[in-house]
């Protein structure tokens, strides 16, 4: 037995660190967040050179055939620099639904295309957790119609998008159909949700089921999870550099226990919240009876501390956290939009609950 | 990143489960008190014999003698903890004095004491807090002076829990009274049973007397019972500390509460409705299962670190603060689970916990604070693994 990452893990981590580090500044981040969608060419470009967009791709399809542990280690990296970059949908859950649904000329066609950068797929499959009035999709004649909102990197005209309709998974390829894309204007400016309007569009069966549609969804909020260890550990990194730097009453902030303080906690919330997200990673391709468990709580729970994080990370810079000069607000913002995908806690919560046997509806 | 057990921990799996189904009578009548009697001796003498109690303390010092090995120590409290059945003693002075013992003292102390002490033969208790020394403990002012080939010990300490039973006392004091406040302690062995040492029990907000007051008037002891140098106590103490903490916060104990919860639950019913029906006590349950779940994944972390000598430092030092207040949480939420019953801290025929989780509550309050306060905690997780300076001092009085 064995808890830790590998060698290789480390390496891989490290590599694309440094990647985001020279790719990723602030500055990136603030010319993102003027312009009209936050998707950056650069950093995406970046990926494509690295091989991680086929990083959960079979290997006899082109990719690299890892797990969920390595996808959830570098989204902790693109949550650590809230790179504008597309991953949960087009790198993590496209090549988990393709791969695992029983239609494997599909999966033949675009996983090579999804791994070597050639095509991009968006995820649409708000509805399936939360469907609103307004909202969703409806199948007539293998013909899909209708509404979707929350739409996860599809702000760059993708090649292919999934969604949900009444319990199966369908492939939409973009090319032919009439499909309108729009950007919704969330606090995060550095990722973009989608709205996606489908006019009577060729839908093409997954075949996985609805166990399909929760595995996916499981390995979306895991991701995610990771994005808020990245997101909430930067933050609490900024925190500490800056209160000791600051100086008030002839002393760095960082010598009066009130500061030091916040930031322990900080650290003692935030260290366990490493661990559940290895397990709940591991455990999406290792441990199929706890996969589902553990990939809601890692997602309710690190929604919870980063939240926390946010607020007190940004308390300890001052005035300074609440203007734009550091930027410290695409952080705060980014776990803002994260902790309500694919469900906030109380919804995630809940099926946690009901997984056990605890809930009788 | 190997969660799957090999064969050969599938196998000592089975050996542990299969022990414990021969030896269930056995172990029902060891019910693991501070001071055992035959049964639990004998108990804990087949638990040593068989690896499942001093598991990695030497056979010299009468222990079983394997290496260590995490994931076989895991397997045995999971399977003891499965089957209700007590694992092998855990006071102070088997988690605490036996390991700074094995570190840091003499060839003659081990032989005297480690094979005593695993078998529940000697019984010891900690005199480290002074009323005037508790966060500040450097500052502790019972005195030892020297006197030909003893010490003669004066003062009194607080806090120390087990010291009417206790056989023995691990001890600090001041033996170098013109040193600096850290250069100035001995960590000394004293027998309780010395003349001029006198118990009195501590009586706490739980309404019983966990801990005691020890006061020492001229009590006289053999300077061969310092362990380390003379001076050097604090190093020693801690050494022991680091152990205290690893104790205090194990997240064992917050999974055996959660399951305890999770009974409760099934098991009590308000106005006819079970109380796991009711979504808004399960939305906390779920929040307090997602912390117990870190924390025995964290300390799956910190065990393959230790065992591979990675560089775990953050996971270690957040045990102590974290575990303790998780387990404060988990006792708090079983109070408002039963409600006004919840309350009943005395012989009731509304008693339906036996007043387990009040106590509990009160108690784990005094585990946040004892062996170093939450607020101490958060003094060295923020310095020693966030790298944030000291708090400086201020000026003194009259110094201006």
């Amino acid at each position: 037995m064995e808890f830790a990452l590998s060698e290789e893990q480390e390496l891989l981590v490290d590599s694309v660190s440094k990647m985001l580090a020279s790719a990723c500044s602030v500055d990136e981040l603030r010319s993102q967040a003027s312009g009209e969608i936050a998707f950056s060419d650069k950093i995406n470009n970046e990926f494509i050179g690295m091989g991680l967009n086929g990083l959960l791709v079979p290997e006899d399809l082109g990719g690299s055939g890892l797990g969920i542990l390595e996808a959830s280690l570098i989204s902790e990296q693109i949550g650590k620099f809230a790179a504008p970059a597309i991953w949960v949908g087009n790198s993590v859950m496209t090549p988990m639904c393709l791969s695992n649904g029983d239609n494997k000329e599909l999966a033949e066609k675009w996983l090579p295309k999804i791994a070597d950068g050639s095509s991009t797929s968006g995820i649409a499959i708000n509805e399936f957790i939360s469907k609103r009035e307004d909202n969703g999709l409806s199948l007539d004649d293998g013909k899909i119609s209708g509404i979707s909102i929350f739409a996860i990197d599809a702000e760059k005209n993708p090649d292919i998008i999934i969604t949900a309709v009444e319990d199966e998974l369908y492939l939409i390829e973009t090319a032919n159909e009439k499909i309108e894309i729009s950007n919704l204007p969330t606090i995060d400016t550095t990722r973009v949700m989608s709205e996606i309007v489908f006019h009577s569009c060729t839908a093409h069966k997954i075949n996985g089921g609805k166990e399909l549609i929760k595995k996916i969804i499981d390995s979306g909020r895991v991701v995610l999870s990771a994005d808020l260890l990245g997101a909430s550990q930067n933050m609490l990194d900024k925190a500490i550099e800056y209160s000791l730097e600051r100086k008030q009453f002839n002393r760095i902030i960082g010598s009066f226990q009130a500061v030091k303080h916040m930031c322990a906690e900080m650290a003692a919330d935030l260290e366990p919240c490493r661990s559940l997200v290895w397990y709940a990673s591991y455990a999406q391709n290792d441990i199929p009876e706890e996969s589902h468990l553990t990939a809601c709580h890692a997602k309710a729970h690190l929604s919870e501390v980063a939240h926390d994080i946010a607020r007190t990370a940004t308390q300890v810079h001052g005035g300074m956290g609440f203007t734009d000069l550091l930027g410290l607000h695409y952080w705060f913002k980014r776990i803002g939009l994260t902790r309500q995908i694919f469900g906030g806690p109380e919804i995630v919560r809940k099926e946690a609950a009901a997984s056990q046997g605890f809930l009788n509806n | 990143m190997d969660l799957k057990p090999s064969p050969e921990y599938i196998e000592f799996r089975k050996e542990v489960k299969s022990f414990l189904k021969d030896n269930i009578d056995m172990a029902g009548k060891a019910r693991n008190p501070a001071r055992p009697n035959k049964n639990e001796l004998d108990w804990q003498d087949k638990l040593i014999k068989n690896g499942y109690a001093a598991r990695t303390i030497p056979k010299d010092y009468g222990g079983y003698g394997a290496e260590p090995d995490v994931l076989k120590s895991r397997i045995i409290a999971e399977e003891f903890t499965n089957a209700q059945i007590p694992l092998g003693m855990a006071n102070q002075g088997i988690s605490m004095f036996v390991p700074t013992l094995l570190e840091l003292g003499t060839e003659d102390q081990k032989q005297s004491w480690i094979e005593k002490t695993i078998k529940g033969e000697v019984i010891w208790c900690q005199g480290y807090s002074e009323p005037g020394s508790g966060s500040d403990l450097a500052s502790l002012q019972t005195k030892a002076v020297d006197d030909g080939d003893d010490f003669i010990i004066n003062g009194q300490k607080i806090w120390t829990s087990s010291a009417q039973f206790s056989d023995m006392m691990f001890c600090l004091v001041r033996t170098e009274p013109d040193a600096p406040k850290h250069k100035g302690i001995s960590y000394i062995l004293i027998d309780m049973k010395t003349p001029g040492i006198d118990v009195r029990p501590l009586m706490t907000m739980t309404g019983h007397a966990e801990f005691n007051e020890v006061f020492f008037t001229d009590v006289r002891v053999p300077k061969s019972n310092i362990v380390g140098k003379r001076g050097e106590g604090w190093f020693v103490a801690n050494a022991t500390l680091t152990h205290e903490r690893g104790m205090l916060g194990d997240p064992n104990q917050a999974s055996t509460r959660l399951k305890e919860i999770i009974d409760l639950m099934e098991s009590e019913t308000i106005n006819g409705d079970k109380l796991i029906d009711n979504p808004v006590h399960l939305d906390r349950l779920m929040r307090l299962q997602a912390r117990v779940m870190s924390m025995s994944f964290n300390s799956l972390r910190s065990l393959t670190a230790s065992h591979k000598g990675l560089d775990a430092k953050m996971a270690k030092l957040i045990v102590k603060l974290n575990g303790c207040q998780l387990n404060h949480d988990l006792a708090g939420f079983a109070i408002d689970l039963l409600g006004e019953l919840g309350t009943i801290y005395g012989k009731s025929n509304h008693d339906h916990d036996s007043g387990r989780w009040q106590w509990r509550y009160m108690f784990d309050l005094g585990l946040i604070i004892g062996g170093g306060t939450a607020q101490i905690q958060k003094n060295i997780i923020s310095e020693i693994g966030l790298g944030m300076p000291r708090e400086p001092k201020p000026m003194q009085e009259g110094k201006k």
